[in-house]
C-alpha cells in the first residue's frame, strides 16, 4: 500500500532548497530523512511516503512565497494541517513539498455580537470553542479528533462529527476563507454575510481536499452554548430494534443533537476501555443527546425514553449531570482506540447509508467479515446515516492488509448500492480513489477533472488525491505520469 | 408530472449544434429580480415536474426541478414537515429555480438556505450530458460539492433537472414578540438575543418595529417569551409571510431596491437607511436611486456586498463587482460546465 509514484524528481532538490531558503528561516525547513519521518503519513498509517522536503511556514506571506516558487518550478505541493486525516489525503508526494500549516495557529478575532471567529488554519477545532466559551458560544462541528485536528483540515475535508443531523457539517458552519491559489495569489471565498456574489466558491473549496487552493484563514459561525444537554443511553437486543427506535424518534418530529449507534463488539470494547456502564449483553446501543433550554430538554428526554421503551429497549439510562453525560459519551468517543486494542490494527471505513437500511447493511458487513475472516466492530452516526465499520487486521501481515482493503472496498460499494455514498466525512484522499467510479460515472468524473484544471492547470496541488485523473485527459493534456491514478 | 429529461437534453444538444444560447425558465417568478436581462431563447422546464421520492422518516425529498414550491410545501405539510429555509413561493416558484437563485426567508440564519439543505442534484451540462452529484444523505464528501455550487449560479452552470433536499419536522409551537424601536436599537437587540440559548427562528425590523419569532418545543417557546418580554402574538405573525414573499411596499414600486448581505452586527448605515432589516441583521434592504459605488463601499466596510435586486438599469451590471482574479476563476469554472456559453448568458454578469 505504498505511493504509486516512483518517478524521479522533475526538479533537482538542491534548486528547490536554495529557493526556499531565501524566503524561510532555517528552522522552517525540514530536510533530513530522520526529522521528516513524522510527516510520512496521516492517521491512515498504512499509506506512507517521504516528501522531497517539509516546509513549516510561520506567516501567510511565507506560504505565498512557497506556492510561487513551487508553481514556477512545477513542484507538487501537499498541504497538511495536524495530520489527523484518515484517507492519506495529506500523505507527502515524493517529488513535492509537504506544506505543514500548523504554525499558522492564531485566533485572530472573536466577535461575540456577530457570533463569528476568524482564525488561522492551524488552530485546532476544539480551541475555537474553548476561546468562544467565555462569550457563551461554541463551534458546532466536532470530529472525534477535535482536540488535535485543525480548522484548515476540517475545511479541506468538510468534517462532520456526532452532531451533524442538527448542526450540519463544516460547510454549514463556515462563512468565509482566505485561500491562496496555486500561483500564490490571495482570494477571499464567502463573506461576513450569509452568501457571496458569483459562484459559491466557499462551497466548492469546502471538502476539496487541498486540490484547488491552500486556505490560510477561516471565519466560522459560532452558536450559543445550549443551556442544557442530556443523553439517553439505551440497549437493544437487535440492531433492527435499535434502527427502528431511531426511526421512531425522527418520526416523532424530534431532531436530537446527537444520535449514535454501536454494535456488540464496539460496545464491549468501549466498555472494557472506558467503564462507562454500557450494557455488555446488548446487541446494539443507542446514545441520544437532546439539547436546548432546560424545559425543552426535560420534555424531549421523557418522550425519547417512551419511544425507546416502545421500540423494545432492554436497558435505559439518562445522564443526571454533566459528569455522567461526559462518562456516557466517553465510551463512544473512545470507541476507535478501544476497538484498536482488540487487534494489531484497525481500518476505519466511512460510507453513508439511508438510515432505514442499517440492519441490511450490517448483515452484509457480517457476511463479508466471515468471508474475509476479519472481525469488524460497527460505530454508526445513526442520526445522519454515516457508518464507521472498524475492520480489525494486522498491518504487519501483507495478506491481512490486502484482505482489509478488499473488505473495506466491498463495504463502500455496498453503501452506494443501497443509495448512500463512499465517504460521509473523512474524504477520498488517496485511499478511496478506487471507489470513485463506483459512485460517479465518467461524465461526473470528467467534470471533476475540469474543475480541478480550472483552478490548478498544472495539477501540482495534492496530485493523485481526491478525484481520479482520467487516462483520456492525461493523454490529451500530456500530463506527467506522477498523476496517473486512472 | 412528467419526466422531460430527454426533451431538455435534446433541446440543449440542438442549442449547442446551432450555437443558440438558452434562457432557462421555470415558474418565471424571478425574471425581474436578482440578475441582468437575458434576451436568449427561452427553455421552459416547468413541465419537467413532480415529486419523485419523499421519505419523511429519512428527512429528504426528491423532486424534478419544475415542481412548484407550493406543491412541495403541501406534500411536506401532510407529514408535519417543512422546507425550513422558507424560500419565497412568489406564486409559481419552482424547486430548481429556488436553488438557482438561492433565495431564503426569515429563518435563514438558523435553518440555513436552500444551498445548505441541498443534498444532491441532477443537471444537464452544456454538452447535453445528464450528470448526478451528491445523493440522498446529508453526509457525503466524495468529489467536489457541485450540488451547492448551483446555489446562486442563476442557472449559468447547467439546466438543473432534479434536486434532493433535506426536510425537517415543523416546529410544534411558535409565537412572535413585537417591540417598538429604531433600527439601530433593533439591530443591537436581535444580535444579542441570537447569542442566547433560545428557540429564535426569525429576527427582522420593519417600520419602527422589531419582530422576534420563537419556534420549537412549546416549553422552550413559552419560557423564552416570558423572559424576553414584548408584545406577544401567538402563532405565525403575518409579517413573516410578507417578508418571505416580498409583499411589502418597498418591493412594489418602480424604484430600485438594493440588497445588502453583510455581517449581522455591522453598524447601521444612516444614509441611505434600510427600509427592512432581516436575517438578524445580515440582510438589509435599501430603497431608491443611489450611487452604486458608494453603496459598494458601505457594504465592503460591513464585511459583505450589495446588489441591485430589482428595478433600475438591468442591462448593466446589477451584482456585486468581482476582482480580476475572481472573474478569471468564475469564467474558468463556467467553462468547465458550459464550454459554449449556452446557459443564461450575461444573466449573472455581462462577462459570464
Amino acid at each position: 500500500m505504498n505511493s504509486p509514484s516512483t518517478t524521479r524528481p522533475a526538479v533537482p532538490r538542491d534548486t528547490l532548497v536554495t529557493e526556499l531558503q531565501r524566503c524561510l528561516p532555517a528552522d522552517c525547513l525540514v530536510l533530513e530523512t530522520e526529522t521528516q519521518r513524522p510527516f510520512e503519513c496521516d492517521a491512515l498509517t498504512i499509506y506512507r511516503d517521504m516528501p522531497l522536503l517539509v516546509a513549516l511556514p510561520e506567516t501567510v506571506a511565507q506560504v505565498q512565497e512557497i506556492l510561487r516558487i513551487c508553481h514556477r518550478l512545477d513542484v507538487p505541493v501537499v498541504a497538511r494541517g495536524s495530520g489527523t486525516g484518515l484517507t492519506a489525503g495529506s500523505m507527502p508526494h515524493p517529488e513535492g513539498v509537504l506544506l505543514v500549516l500548523s504554525k499558522l495557529d492564531q485566533i485572530l478575532e472573536i466577535d461575540p455580537l456577530a457570533r463569528t471567529a476568524r482564525v488561522q488554519v492551524g488552530v485546532s477545532n476544539l480551541s475555537i470553542s474553548a476561546a468562544a466559551a467565555r462569550h457563551g458560544l461554541y463551534y458546532a462541528p466536532d470530529p472525534s479528533s477535535q482536540i488535535a485536528c485543525s480548522i484548515g483540515g476540517n475545511l479541506a475535508s468538510n468534517s462532520g462529527g456526532v452532531h451533524c443531523l442538527k448542526y450540519g457539517l463544516t460547510v454549514h458552519n463556515v462563512l468565509a476563507a482566505e485561500v491562496l491559489t496555486v500561483e500564490g495569489e490571495r482570494l477571499t471565498v464567502g463573506s461576513q454575510g450569509l452568501d457571496s456574489p458569483g459562484y459559491d466558491l466557499l462551497a466548492l473549496f469546502t471538502g476539496s481536499e487541498g486540490l484547488l487552493g491552500v486556505a490560510v484563514e477561516v471565519t466560522v459561525r459560532l452558536l450559543p452554548t445550549p443551556e442544557l444537554a442530556r443523553v439517553v443511553l439505551a440497549g437493544f437486543d437487535s440492531v433492527g430494534a435499535a434502527g427502528d427506535a431511531v426511526g421512531a424518534v425522527i418520526a416523532a418530529g424530534i431532531i436530537p443533537a446527537g444520535l449514535e449507534m454501536m454494535d456488540r463488539l464496539a460496545i464491549q470494547a468501549a466498555e472494557d476501555f472506558a467503564g462507562a456502564g454500557y450494557p455488555r449483553e446488548a446487541e446494539a446501543l443507542l446514545l441520544c443527546e437532546l439539547d436546548g433550554t432546560a424545559a425543552e430538554v426535560e420534555d424531549y428526554i421523557g418522550r425519547v425514553q417512551t419511544l425507546f421503551r416502545q421500540a423494545g429497549a432492554t436497558s435505559l439510562r439518562v445522564s443526571s449531570d454533566e459528569q455522567e453525560r461526559a462518562l456516557l459519551w466517553k465510551g463512544r468517543k473512545s470507541a476507535f482506540p478501544a476497538v484498536g486494542r482488540l487487534a494489531p490494527d484497525y481500518y476505519c471505513m466511512d460510507g453513508t447509508i439511508p438510515r432505514s437500511r442499517v440492519s441490511e447493511v450490517l448483515q452484509e458487513i457480517a457476511r463479508l467479515s466471515a468471508h474475509y475472516d476479519l472481525p469488524v466492530a460497527n460505530v454508526f452516526h445513526a442520526g445522519d446515516g454515516n457508518l464507521h465499520p472498524l475492520i480489525l487486521f494486522d498491518a504487519g501481515d501483507p495478506a491481512s492488509v490486502r484482505k482489509a482493503e478488499a473488505f473495506g472496498g466491498k463495504i463502500l460499494e455496498y453503501s452506494v448500492r443501497v443509495g448512500g455514498c463512499i465517504t460521509g466525512e473523512h474524504g477520498v484522499g488517496l485511499e478511496k480513489l478506487r471507489q470513485m467510479p463506483v459512485q460517479f460515472g465518467r461524465g461526473e468524473l470528467e467534470l471533476f477533472e475540469e474543475i480541478k484544471v480550472a483552478f490548478d492547470p498544472g495539477l501540482t496541488l495534492n496530485p493523485g488525491k481526491g478525484v481520479p485523473i482520467l487516462k483520456r485527459c492525461q493523454e490529451y493534456r500530456a500530463l506527467p505520469p506522477r498523476h496517473d491514478h486512472g | 408530472m412528467a419526466d422531460r429529461t430527454d426533451d431538455i437534453r435534446s433541446a440543449v444538444e440542438r442549442a449547442q449544434a446551432a450555437g443558440t444560447p438558452l434562457y432557462i425558465r421555470g415558474g418565471d417568478s424571478k425574471r425581474s429580480m436578482l440578475g441582468r436581462d437575458c434576451p436568449a431563447q427561452p427553455l421552459d422546464v416547468a413541465g419537467h415536474c413532480g415529486i419523485v421520492d419523499y421519505q419523511p422518516a429519512e428527512l429528504y425529498l426528491t423532486a424534478r426541478a419544475g415542481t412548484s414550491l407550493a406543491e412541495i410545501e403541501a406534500a411536506l405539510a401532510e407529514q408535519q414537515q417543512t422546507l425550513p429555509c422558507e424560500s419565497p413561493q412568489l406564486g409559481t416558484a419552482t424547486l430548481g429555480g429556488t436553488l438557482a437563485c438561492n433565495l431564503s426567508g426569515p429563518a435563514r440564519p438558523w435553518a440555513g438556505s436552500i444551498r445548505d439543505l441541498a443534498m444532491g442534484v441532477q443537471l444537464v451540462n452544456g454538452r447535453g450530458e445528464l450528470l448526478r452529484f451528491g445523493g440522498k444523505v446529508i453526509k457525503n464528501v466524495a468529489g467536489y460539492d457541485v450540488t451547492r455550487l448551483q446555489a446562486g449560479a442563476l442557472g449559468t452552470l447547467g439546466v438543473i433537472t432534479e434536486l434532493t433536499v433535506k426536510v425537517l419536522p415543523c416546529p410544534e409551537h411558535s409565537l412572535t414578540l413585537v417591540y417598538e424601536m429604531t433600527a439601530a436599537e433593533a439591530l443591537a437587540i436581535m444580535n444579542r438575543r441570537a447569542g442566547e440559548s433560545a428557540p429564535l427562528s426569525g429576527a427582522c425590523w420593519l417600520a419602527d418595529r422589531l419582530y422576534l419569532r420563537l419556534a420549537g418545543a412549546a416549553s422552550a417557546v413559552t419560557q423564552t417569551a416570558a423572559a424576553w418580554g414584548g408584545e406577544q402574538h401567538p402563532g405565525e405573525h403575518p409579517v413573516w409571510q410578507d417578508v418571505r414573499e416580498m409583499r411589502l411596499p418597498c418591493f412594489d414600486g418602480s424604484e430600485p431596491i438594493w440588497r445588502f448581505s453583510v455581517s449581522s452586527s455591522a453598524p447601521l448605515l444612516a444614509d441611505p437607511a434600510p427600509v427592512l432589516i432581516d436575517w438578524c441583521g445580515a440582510q438589509r434592504w435599501v430603497h431608491g436611486k443611489h450611487d452604486r459605488e458608494a453603496l459598494q463601499a458601505h457594504a465592503a466596510a460591513a464585511g459583505g456586498h450589495v446588489g441591485l435586486f430589482r428595478g433600475g438599469d438591468r442591462s448593466g451590471e446589477v451584482r456585486p463587482p468581482l476582482s480580476r482574479l475572481e472573474q478569471d476563476l468564475q469564467q474558468r469554472l463556467k467553462h468547465s460546465f458550459d464550454p459554449d456559453g449556452l446557459f443564461n448568458p450575461g444573466r449573472l454578469y455581462s462577462w459570464l
